[in-house]
């Protein structure tokens, strides 16, 4: 199918997209690699009366590392971030997480702000960005606004963006040298949608237990999560009888997604079986930095 | 600010197809693939599924392999696009094209359009694949002809030929 007619807008700056998302509010839907809506306006899921093309807008696609932390432009693509040393050095659980995401067709033109305004609950990018704990910086005309991820999204292809607001940059964590990472997931094809996904950072004693650890889910509730990892905290990290009940713990908290891919017992035991095994390698990860000598 | 380009009015659209200064019109929904179909004659652009799966739409825009049917003409002027019209010296098929014919890795050839030039981007940044490399590649394309295996070998000999020519 095509989509309906609507009214194209070409800004050239930021303030400019801003200025037409305040005067068109919920009429407007921001254009950026357009894998996602434009999909959905193909198939008239979504029909706006104006679309708001920010591709053209200049320097919103770069990558920034500053202090401890690296901000990645909204419009910067998900081949360049893969393909870029500084977000392997910096934030490797999305370089771990990327090539997972989609085909390399898609992640030519998708975007990395794309994928988090869109808020599919399966998607990679929100999922890094949630197990990290890192933030969303949001434009308006009003205001500039950062709002942690963990807040950010609130339930499938919903998030607290007001209507006027943009996506304009995300803010990763930069990793500890000494932290290891996972990225995992299960889909019916390689590329597809994830049923489920998982994502863990660890970080480990001297003596070689778990002093820090996040793990995240994904394409299992609404949103992606953050589950709650104190369990963990000081247990030796090579007992793998540990992990297992953690993991088998955890989901019995989840409340899972049904649809026609997959009943909700099955997704909670894929996040079952992810949940360790994201744990695992990481921690594996974790070993291999502090044999390394950082 | 003022639309762009508002619903329904025709927008001249020029760009650069395959070496050629090309022009066509356009208003805002029309997508890029049907512009170049229905107003550049490039029938080799295949539309399938409309929205970015099947990957028959796939072209090269600034030498990027991209869907053209989840994007709008209006937004391609002055881009630099390669159609699968673009791979051929004149009437002599490439040697990735000859790989393809050679290995039989097409029967019905909708797909084909669309693998060729995702394959034109992959050998440029990746001149010696493995096998997988070259499945994960193919991954972003659907093809119920022919099971793929024979276009996997297509692609991997057209990469060791460039190999051996020492392209």
């Amino acid at each position: 199918m095509k989509p309906v007619p609507f009214d194209y807008y070409r800004p050239g700056t930021l303030a400019e997209a801003a200025d037409v998302l305040a005067a068109l509010r919920e009429d407007a839907a921001v254009l950026a690699g357009g894998l996602s809506l434009g999909p959905m306006l193909n198939l008239r899921l979504a029909r706006p009366r104006a679309i708001v093309d920010i591709t053209r807008i200049p320097g919103a696609d770069g990558i920034e590392v500053r202090g401890g932390t690296v901000t990645t432009g909204a419009l910067l693509t998900q081949a360049d971030a893969l393909a870029s040393p500084e977000i392997a050095r910096e934030v490797p659980l999305l370089r771990l997480a990327l090539p997972w995401l989609g085909h390399f067709q898609t992640r030519n033109r998708g975007t990395v702000g794309g994928s988090v305004a869109h808020a599919d609950p399966s998607a990679e990018i929100p999922l890094c960005l949630v197990t990290l704990d890192g933030t969303v910086v949001l434009r308006s005309r009003r205001r500039e606004r950062r709002i942690a991820a963990r807040e950010f999204f609130v339930g499938a292809l919903a998030t607290a963006r007001a209507p006027d607001e943009l996506v304009v940059a995300l803010e990763w964590p930069r990793a500890p040298a000494d932290a290891g990472h996972a990225f995992e997931e299960v889909a019916q094809r390689r590329g597809d949608f994830a049923i489920a996904a998982a994502a863990c950072r660890v970080r480990l004693t001297p003596d070689g237990r778990i002093a820090e650890a996040a793990v995240g889910i994904g394409g299992v509730e609404p949103r992606p999560i953050c589950v709650d990892t104190r369990p963990l905290l000081d247990c030796p990290a090579g007992n793998a009888d540990a992990i297992a009940d953690f993991a088998a713990l955890t989901v019995k908290s989840l409340a899972p997604m049904e649809d026609h891919v997959a009943r909700a017992e099955y997704r909670r035991a894929l996040a079952q079986a992810l949940i360790a095994r994201v744990l695992k390698t990481a921690i594996a990860s974790a070993r291999k930095h502090s044999e390394g000598g950082g | 600010m003022k639309p762009y380009l508002r619903a329904g009015e025709r927008r001249r659209i020029e760009l650069t197809v395959n070496g050629r200064r090309r022009v066509g019109y356009a208003e805002p929904r029309t997508l890029l693939c049907d512009f170049l179909r229905h107003e550049l004659q490039l029938y080799g652009v295949h539309v399938g599924c409309e929205h970015g799966v099947c990957g028959a739409c796939t072209i090269l825009m600034q030498g990027r392999a991209v869907r053209s049917c989840t994007q709008y003409a209006v937004q391609a002027e002055g881009a630099d696009i390669t159609t699968v019209e673009g791979l051929a010296e004149g009437a002599t098929l490439n040697a990735l094209q000859r790989a393809f014919t050679r290995n039989h890795a097409l029967q019905c050839g909708y797909c084909t359009p669309g693998i060729l030039m995702s394959a034109t981007q992959f050998l440029a940044q990746n001149p010696n694949p493995t096998e997988a490399e070259v499945r994960d590649m193919l991954s972003g394309h659907i093809c119920r002809c022919t099971g793929y295996a024979s276009i996997v070998k297509a692609v991997l000999e057209a990469a060791g030929a460039a190999a051996e020519k020492g392209v």
